[in-house]
């Protein structure tokens, strides 16, 4: 993931459990230092609140991907069948939109489930020939790391070690990019 | 703890399981070289694939005269397969986008495998519409591409046209729901990887993931609006197939009732497939402490629903077509309970109607042997149903100088044990390289849902008394 620029020198809080974590995150931003990141294994509810990440806005990209879904299932209808070649079938009109409801439902799922997964791939910088950025190569497994950059704090490294361990953290490591 | 869950409601993970412990249970299938029980089925499923494929090729090499299709039933097993193997189909998305709607727990240990089942039912449904148009290289006319016959687009107002879109449109979204809920599970197992292949096949898959809590956040978001997407995607699809006989004008297929009840069998079959993947997956991996009896109850519960719905269905067709008046609607379904495909008739009344209903007892609702039996018993049920609905509706035409039988010749047999070889295979694969529960999704529910909790639930500092886990320090 390309959040981080070049040499950066990080203090790596190690937690054993995802309350403790959660609730660290308060105490370390209540005493003035700003935390970089959390990595989990799995999603902890309330912690992008803490902190202080902005609500995703994948919720508007994935309605505009439908809307051109159902856009474009309504264009593509109407031009074959009601312009390019109209045809009646059963008697019914050559262009009625009630009777492509199904297909313009399914391009509306389609193009708003593809977009969004896309947004979501890139706007995490994901993709196959990323090289993960792992603080602890644990924190897949069953641990819970608080990232904190120390060029963006001007608390001394041993200080904010010292809130880490107070707020819970079982260990602390240095990690540099 | 921020997890409050009501002490009434019966763990989900047995054995007082870590999170280390939950990814060394699950990822250790993957990263162990394949036990000799795997092997052999995979060998069984190759083989049958193998053969399978070499019957498909010659129905494909001398034309779709090989099956026993006739002029009056010009539809049999072929359609009969795909609609069973596409109502399979439904169960993995509904576990997956429905119950996360509806924030039922035991969906966590059961989703991956499920809609794993789903993408590969999906392909078995899908190599049929390919058999039975006979011409597979030409299956590219089923899209809306300008060609060169003149500016001939393909009928928007077909449902053989609308089944292409659903069905399509049902896979990619199923197969990217699917890959989406692997990723951060290939992330684990790439950064456990001990050799340089794993790793870099692991990671190329997991796309860099690190977990971060930006990511987690947005994550969870994505799952929500996707889940949203598939549930009236899961219903639109069956409701879709059922039109394919719903908007003609044959009796026996041309009832209104037919896309609930489709979609009611559909989440039937599809549950009591899902019960026998699951059942030899829990028992093979070693799997009992997350796929407990708890989750096979909860399944068991949606098959009773599901099959009780199809029932009420099967009574109310008889009932409207007498109702109706309409001579050639009764007709169809006399025929059908008396006429010479009563067996197929009442295998399916026996099978879907009667015995899930054995399931309103707790004791068989538990049991690991019972479950298997009568989940095996519902996928014949749902074969015959579809079987009976297409055939005995075809098979006795207006006029009586067409009216015939339908006999499966060993190309129609073949073809259908050519769809079990994929789907085995494909499974087995899946088994043995992806991690078959979601472990990350299970570890959201250790605090909440566990018999025990863990004296540490992180599971490094095991035997530590960390009674308050806030006071991590003073224990230091």
């Amino acid at each position: 993931m390309s959040d981080v620029h070049g040499n950066s020198k990080f203090l790596v809080g190690i937690f054993d459990d995802d309350d403790v974590v959660l609730k660290a995150v308060r105490e370390v931003k209540k005493s003035g230092v700003r935390i970089h990141e959390v990595y989990s294994p799995f999603p902890i509810h309330g912690l992008d609140v803490a902190l202080g990440h902005p609500r995703s806005r994948l919720g508007i990209a994935a309605f505009m991907f439908a809307l051109s879904g159902t856009l474009t299932a309504l264009a593509l209808t109407f031009y074959t069948e009601g312009f390019d070649w109209p045809m009646i079938v059963g008697g019914k009109d050559s262009y009625s939109p009630v009777i492509y409801v199904p297909v313009i439902f399914e391009l509306t799922v389609l193009f708003c489930a593809l977009g969004m997964v896309g947004t979501f791939i890139v706007s995490n910088g994901l993709g196959p020939t990323v090289k993960p950025l792992m603080y602890d190569l644990r924190t897949t497994d069953n641990k819970f790391a608080m990232a904190i950059d120390l060029s963006k704090n001007n608390i001394g490294e041993t200080d904010i070690e010292q809130i880490l361990k107070r707020s819970g953290a079982a260990e602390v490591n240095v990690k540099q990019f | 703890m921020s997890h409050v869950t009501s002490a009434v409601r019966p763990p989900l993970v047995t054995g007082g399981k870590t999170y280390a412990d939950v990814t060394e249970d699950i990822s250790k299938q993957v990263e162990g070289s394949p036990t000799r029980e795997w092997t052999i089925a995979f060998t069984i499923a190759v083989v049958v694939l193998l053969y399978g494929t070499a019957c498909l090729f010659w129905t494909w090499w001398e034309g779709l005269g090989v099956w026993g299709l006739n002029k009056t039933v010009g539809w049999a097993w072929d359609i009969t397969n795909f609609v069973w193997w596409v109502g399979i189909g439904h169960a993995g998305t509904l576990i997956s986008a429905i119950l996360l709607l509806f924030r039922q727990k035991w969906r966590t240990a059961v989703n991956r495998a499920a809609e794993a089942m789903t993408i590969f039912a999906v392909i078995c449904a899908a190599s049929f519409i390919m058999m039975h148009a006979g011409r597979p290289w030409v299956a590219y006319w089923c899209l809306p591409l300008p060609n060169t016959l003149g500016s001939l687009w393909v009928n928007f107002k077909s449902p053989l046209v609308w089944d292409v879109f659903a069905i399509s449109t049902y896979f990619t979204v199923s197969l990217v729901f699917w890959y989406m809920g692997l990723i951060p599970d290939l992330a684990t197992i790439r950064d456990r990887a001990r050799s340089k292949v794993s790793r870099y096949i692991y990671g190329a898959f997991s796309l860099g993931w690190n977990g971060s809590a930006k990511t987690w956040a947005r994550y969870e978001y994505m799952s929500l609006i996707l889940a949203g997407l598939s549930t009236p995607l899961v219903l639109s699809v069956h409701t879709i197939v059922s039109m394919d006989f719903a908007t003609s004008v044959i009796p026996g297929w041309h009832t209104t009732i037919f896309p609930p009840y489709f979609v009611a069998g559909a989440i039937f079959s599809g549950f009591a497939m899902v019960q026998n993947l699951v059942l030899i997956i829990r028992v093979v991996f070693k799997l009992e402490d997350y796929i407990t009896v708890e989750h096979i109850e909860s399944m068991n519960k949606v098959i009773t629903l599901t099959g009780s719905i199809v029932g009420v269905a099967y009574l109310t067709e008889f009932f409207i077509a007498w109702y109706s008046g309409v001579e050639f609607e009764a007709y169809a379904f006399i025929n059908r309970a008396t006429g010479p495909y009563w067996w197929a008739y009442w295998a399916m009344m026996t099978c879907n109607v009667i015995t899930p209903q054995l399931f309103w007892s707790r004791a068989i609702r538990r049991s690991v042997v019972w479950t298997f039996v009568l989940s095996v018993i519902v996928n014949i049920g749902m074969w015959f149903e579809r079987f009976v609905i297409i055939v005995t509706s075809l098979h006795r035409d207006y006029l009586p100088s067409s009216w015939a039988m339908f006999h499966p010749t060993l190309f129609d047999i073949s073809d259908y044990i050519f769809s079990f070889g994929l789907f085995f295979t494909l499974f087995l694969l899946f088994s043995k390289f992806l991690p078959v529960v979601n472990m990350a999704e299970v570890k959201t529910i250790i605090k909440s849902s566990s018999e025990k909790l863990p004296i540490s639930v992180s599971g490094v500092a095991k035997g530590e008394r960390v009674a308050n886990p806030t006071f991590n320090k003073d224990v230091e």
